[in-house]
C-alpha cells in the first residue's frame, strides 16, 4: 500500500482553497466521469482516484487529518486504533456495521487505512461501475439460440444468447454491474461476443459464403454434389457446363437473423472446378481427340 | 396513477431531489419525452437510466443543458462509430481469411 498524493491527483497545491479544489474536481470529473466514458476502464479507475481525492480534500476534517498523517498513514492507523479502543470498549459489531456499504470498494486501501471504510460525508450518488466481459463462442454456437451461464465477479448469471449474434456485438444487461454508490443505481454489464469461425463458411452479417470444389466431369456434364452446412447436409444439382467461379445463391440457407426467429440470410456457393492431374495415356488421347473436334 | 411503463415525473423529482423545471428543460431540449395523462405528467421507465444520467451530469458535474445536449449527441456518435468499427473489422476478417 502506497501513499497517495491527493493534491497531485487533483492538480492543486497544498494551500489550495476549497473553491479551487471544487473547481479542479469538477474539471477532472467532467473528463473522466463513467457516464462520459462508457466501457472505459482506465477512465473509471481515474475517476475513482479523483473522487477519493475530492472526498478527502473537500472535507476540512479529513483534509486536516490527511495533511497531518498522510505520509505516515501507518502511524495514523495505530493512533486511530488506539482511539477507537478507548471509545468503544464493546467494539465489534458496531464498528463494522458500515462495511459492505455500496461504494466501499471504490476507495483505496490507503483511504480506508486513514479514514476507515468509506466514511463519506457528502452523499453524492453515483452509478455503480459498468462491468465488461467477453464471451467466446464458436460460429456453430452462434447459429442456435442457447442458454449459457457466465461468471462475473463471482456471480453466476444465466443468459440466453439469441441465434445470429455477431462477432464484436455488445449486449447490455442492466443492473448487473457494480453496486451503486450512496444509493445510486447499479452499473450495467456489457458482454462483447467474440466469435471464432470453426467452419468452412465465411460469414458476412446473415449471409454465408462457401467455395465448393467440382471435378471437371461434373462441371461439364452436370450432376449432383452433397456438402455439410451448419444445419445438416445439402444436396445440389450442378447444371451441365458449369463454369469455374460460377456462383449460386441459396435463399434462406444462411445464418439466422438476430432476434428475428425463423428468418435466415442466404448462402452463396462458388464452384471451383478442379482440373484432373496425372492423366493416363488413354485420358490424354481422349483429350487430344476432343481438342481436335472443337 | 401509474401505468406499468410510466413513472410519475413528480415522484422522480422527489426521489432524486431535482427541480421540476429541470425535467421541463430537458423536454424542451428534446432530450426526454413526457407523457401527460389527465393533467399528470409521466416518464417512460425505459428512459429512466438516461434521465438519471442527465441528473448526474447536471447536478454532480455542473454541466448545463446545452452541454448535456452536446454530450448526448457525441456519445451517440461514439456508439455509432464503435458499431461501424466492429462491422468493418468483421468485413476485413472476411478478406483476411481468404488470403
Amino acid at each position: 500500500m502506497e501513499f497517495i498524493d491527493y493534491y497531485k491527483i487533483l492538480g492543486v497545491d497544498k494551500n489550495a482553497t476549497q473553491d479551487a479544489i471544487k473547481s479542479a474536481y469538477r474539471k477532472l470529473a467532467r473528463k473522466h466521469h463513467p457516464d462520459l466514458n462508457p466501457n472505459d476502464k482506465e477512465a473509471h479507475k481515474r475517476f475513482q482516484q479523483i473522487n477519493e481525492a475530492n472526498e478527502v480534500l473537500s472535507d476540512p476534517e479529513k483534509r486536516k487529518k490527511y495533511d497531518k498523517y498522510g505520509k505516515d498513514w501507518q502511524h495514523s492507523e495505530q493512533f486511530e486504533h488506539a482511539r477507537q479502543q478507548q471509545q468503544r470498549p464493546f467494539s465489534g459489531q458496531g464498528e463494522y456495521s458500515f462495511s459492505g456499504t455500496p461504494g466501499d470498494d471504490e476507495f483505496s486501501d490507503f483511504f480506508s487505512s486513514l479514514f476507515g471504510g468509506s466514511g463519506r460525508s457528502r452523499q453524492t450518488k453515483f452509478k455503480g461501475q459498468d462491468y465488461n466481459a467477453e464471451l467466446h463462442l464458436n460460429l456453430t454456437d452462434a447459429y442456435k439460440t442457447h442458454k449459457q451461464t457466465i461468471t462475473v465477479n463471482g456471480k453466476n448469471i444465466r443468459i440466453t444468447i439469441p441465434a445470429g449474434v455477431e462477432n464484436g456485438q455488445v449486449i447490455k444487461l442492466k443492473d448487473y454491474g457494480g453496486a451503486g454508490v450512496n444509493g445510486g443505481p447499479n452499473g450495467d454489464l456489457y458482454i462483447t461476443f467474440v466469435i471464432t469461425n470453426n467452419t468452412m463458411f465465411k460469414r458476412d452479417k446473415n449471409d454465408l459464403y462457401i467455395t465448393v470444389k467440382l471435378d471437371l466431369y461434373t462441371a461439364i456434364l452436370g450432376g449432383e454434389i452433397t456438402f455439410d452446412t451448419l444445419d445438416g447436409k445439402i444436396k445440389l444439382k450442378v447444371p451441365p457446363e458449369t463454369q469455374n467461379g460460377a456462383k449460386i445463391r441459396l435463399k434462406g440457407k444462411g445464418f439466422p437473423v438476430y432476434k428475428n426467429e425463423g428468418k435466415f440470410g442466404d448462402m452463396f456457393v462458388t464452384y471451383e472446378v478442379i482440373l484432373p492431374t496425372n492423366l493416363t495415356e488413354k485420358q490424354k488421347d481422349l483429350f487430344t481427340e476432343l481438342s481436335k473436334i472443337s | 396513477m401509474e401505468t406499468p411503463h410510466l413513472i410519475s415525473a413528480d415522484e422522480f423529482c422527489t426521489h432524486h431531489k431535482v427541480e421540476y423545471s429541470f425535467i421541463n428543460s430537458l423536454q424542451q431540449f428534446g432530450l426526454i419525452e413526457i407523457t401527460t395523462i389527465e393533467e399528470s405528467r409521466f416518464i417512460d421507465t425505459e428512459k429512466l437510466t438516461e434521465l438519471e444520467k442527465f441528473v448526474r451530469l447536471h447536478y454532480d458535474l455542473d454541466i448545463n443543458l446545452e452541454g448535456i445536449e452536446a454530450i448526448t449527441y457525441l456519445l451517440e456518435k461514439v456508439k455509432s462509430l464503435q458499431h461501424e468499427i466492429s462491422f468493418l473489422k468483421n468485413k476485413l476478417s472476411l478478406y483476411e481469411e481468404s488470403r
